[in-house]
């Protein structure tokens, strides 16, 4: 195995340490981490890989959107170019065409991801905050605790999501900061089950029991010996919630209740071009629509994909 | 097999407790005074009070807590605020709508997502499996709302093969676009599932063995590896239920479906706690219960699960 390879950040950003081991026939091989060898095994999976440049051109397009595009997404048209401007059809000056206020569609699809990956992104922090907090001490501390967790995560569990976000965001006032937290409050028990499942198998691992006899504090096995064990399922978790709480976010917003306009929405362009679905003007809803499915199938195939690298039993 | 039952169904009483006691709270973070949305613009202040009596509304929380409760629990839930009507029974009269798209939709997802999962496992890495688990992932990666938009652009304007919204005379022409729509992440995650519990089974020792002694292969894959696959399968149909109910209320609002999705919507729209709430608790009731069958049928398909 050749020296040099990509340097792969290890826990915390600090590079793994790399001891050279001299095997049986006499050939030294270089040790590395998890973290390399799933990232070799990601490589070679081809449809990881393509979830993963899905969503580094969703990143791109988030960072990049003014430099991308050529119309601002809220500028309506109408007013400079005149009536042409009104639901034009794609063309080479306006890719996705027009809306009925004649704005630009595909300003629109690609500052649309900003509000989709702010969203995502806060939503999945609270969660996995949570979720890994909670599931850690009920994985850790058992009994009572556990009780306590499980049955919260029971009760959650029970109610339809959408259905559930809706009641609390639809009675108060309208903000992107209601939206994500709400979900990430409600979305941490993924999360939480995973992490409570694994910090239970790892607290039996004989390098905890001897943290545990050597007189480590609670807090102290729990957060460096126990978690860090438990990122790469987090990891996977984290990047599979990530693609649905953009669906969820398109669907609160496509009812009414999520991203208020004017801020530049994929749900919401859907729920109005649908109007125009019916007449022939389908790019209104349709590119949006599309953006959804890429960016969504872009978080499945690269948390599958994830799955396989980090799993230690398919390990060859 | 009964003492199993019973076990379950005490296992799920605190969880029930819990489903109330959220709904409780939601109820009281929701702005706004209901006797002064009851008694209207012009309603005064002696009616205000009176109605804020009547409901309960200035007692301390923990009585209106346990009256809720009781109330939670005999399926008083009050009354609409728009047109007066008990909310169980404006739940319970969208509930035939609501039953014919789930189980229609079911009634696609099941078979079509195990038929994929099968072929999938049985034929690894073919192009049957490689087209399957394309479809599976688009399933899975559509959100629902937009499936539903596709089906009527294509279906409806389009072909102009089926009518596009509403209920109609109840005839299935009007049930197919919204049961295609409603089944496609369930079939999706039911062919996921089904693949990959599939190919676990396959590998083991029991099924070589049934395959040396020269069971027939359509045996081996229903009969050995199809039965003892079906535990997450049946788990992934279960646990799919929050989120049917998710999609029914896109689904029905998209299609005009007069289900109980719909009545959650159209309550939020006219800002009709009572039945908003009522909704609320009405599907978490249905989930449980689905959690139950799920938890009741593993003890059918692996009765070694009973004796725990």
């Amino acid at each position: 195995m050749p020296d040099t390879g990509p340097k792969v950040a290890g826990i915390n950003g600090v590079a793994p340490p790399r001891k050279t081991v001299v095997t049986g026939e006499g050939r030294t091989e270089v040790g590395r981490s998890l973290w390399y060898y799933a990232w070799l095994r990601l490589k070679r999976n081809k449809s990881a890989m393509l979830g993963l440049a899905l969503v580094i051109l969703v990143v791109f397009s988030a960072i990049f959107a003014p430099w991308i595009t050529r119309y601002d997404p809220i500028e309506q048209l109408i007013w400079t170019e005149g009536e042409s401007a009104q639901l034009a059809p794609p063309s080479g000056k306006h890719w996705c065409g027009t809306d009925l206020y004649g704005r630009d569609v595909f300003s629109r699809v690609v500052y649309g991801t900003r509000v989709s990956l702010r969203l995502a992104v806060a939503a999945t922090i609270i969660s996995v905050v949570i979720g890994t907090t909670l599931g850690a001490l009920a994985g850790y501390y058992g009994g009572f605790v556990d009780d306590v967790v499980s049955w919260l995560t029971s009760v959650i569990f029970a109610f339809p999501f959408l259905l559930f976000v809706i009641t609390i965001v639809a009675y108060l006032p309208p903000s992107d900061t209601l939206v994500y937290t709400v979900i990430g409050i409600i979305s941490w028990i993924q999360v939480g089950r995973i992490v409570r499942g694994q910090v239970m198998a790892i607290k039996e691992t004989e390098f905890v029991q001897a943290a545990i006899a050597s007189g480590a504090g609670d807090m102290r096995i729990i957060f460096k010996h126990i978690l860090p064990n438990v990122i790469a399922p987090v990891i996977v978790s984290a990047t599979l919630g990530m693609g649905s709480i953009v669906m969820l976010e398109a669907g609160l917003t496509f009812l009414g209740f999520g991203t208020q306009p004017p801020t530049p929405s994929w749900g919401y362009d859907i729920s109005r071009g649908q109007e125009y679905l019916l007449s022939g003007q389908w790019w209104w809803s349709i590119f949006p629509g599309t953006a959804i499915c890429l960016t969504v199938l872009g978080f499945n195939l690269l948390g599958d994909g994830l799955r396989d690298a980090l799993d230690p039993r398919l390990k060859q | 097999m009964g003492r199993y039952i019973a076990r379950r169904l005490i296992a799920a009483i605190p969880v029930l407790m819990g489903v109330i006691l959220v709904v409780f709270i939601l109820s009281t973070l929701v702005p706004g005074d209901p006797a002064r949305i009851l008694s209207g613009q012009r309603g005064d202040p002696e009616t205000i009070e009176r109605i804020r009596h009547e409901m309960g509304l200035d007692l301390p929380w923990y009585i209106q807590m346990v009256r809720f409760y009781k109330d939670a629990l005999t399926f008083n839930l009050g009354r609409s605020y728009r047109n007066n009507m008990k909310v169980t029974q404006a739940v319970i009269s969208r509930i035939p709508a609501s039953a014919e798209l789930a189980g229609a939709a079911m009634l696609i997802a099941i078979p079509l997502g195990m038929i994929l999962g099968i072929i999938s496992a049985v034929k690894q890495y073919s192009l049957w499996d490689y087209a399957s688990m394309i479809l599976a992932l688009l399933g899975v990666s559509t959100p629902v709302f937009f499936a539903g938009l596709l089906m009527i652009v294509i279906f409806c304007v389009l072909l102009g093969w089926l009518p596009g919204t509403g209920y109609g005379d109840g005839s299935l022409t009007y049930l197919i676009l919204p049961a295609i729509t409603l089944g496609i992440r369930p079939a999706a995650l039911i062919a996921r599932i089904t693949r990959s519990s599939m190919l676990e089974v396959i590998r083991q020792d029991y099924i070589r063995t049934a395959r040396s002694k020269g069971v027939h292969e359509r045996s081996v894959v229903f009969r050995h590896a199809l039965r003892n696959a079906m535990i997450p399968v049946v788990t992934v149909i279960g646990v799919d239920v929050p989120s049917l109910l998710s999609g029914a209320i896109l689904t029905e609002t998209i299609f005009c479906w007069p289900g109980i999705g719909r009545l959650a919507y159209e309550a939020v729209i006219n800002r009709d706690f009572p039945i908003q709430r009522g909704v609320v608790l009405f599907m978490a009731l249905i989930f449980l219960a689905a959690t139950l069958i799920v938890d009741l049928s593993y003890g059918f398909f692996d009765p070694r699960i009973r004796y725990e």
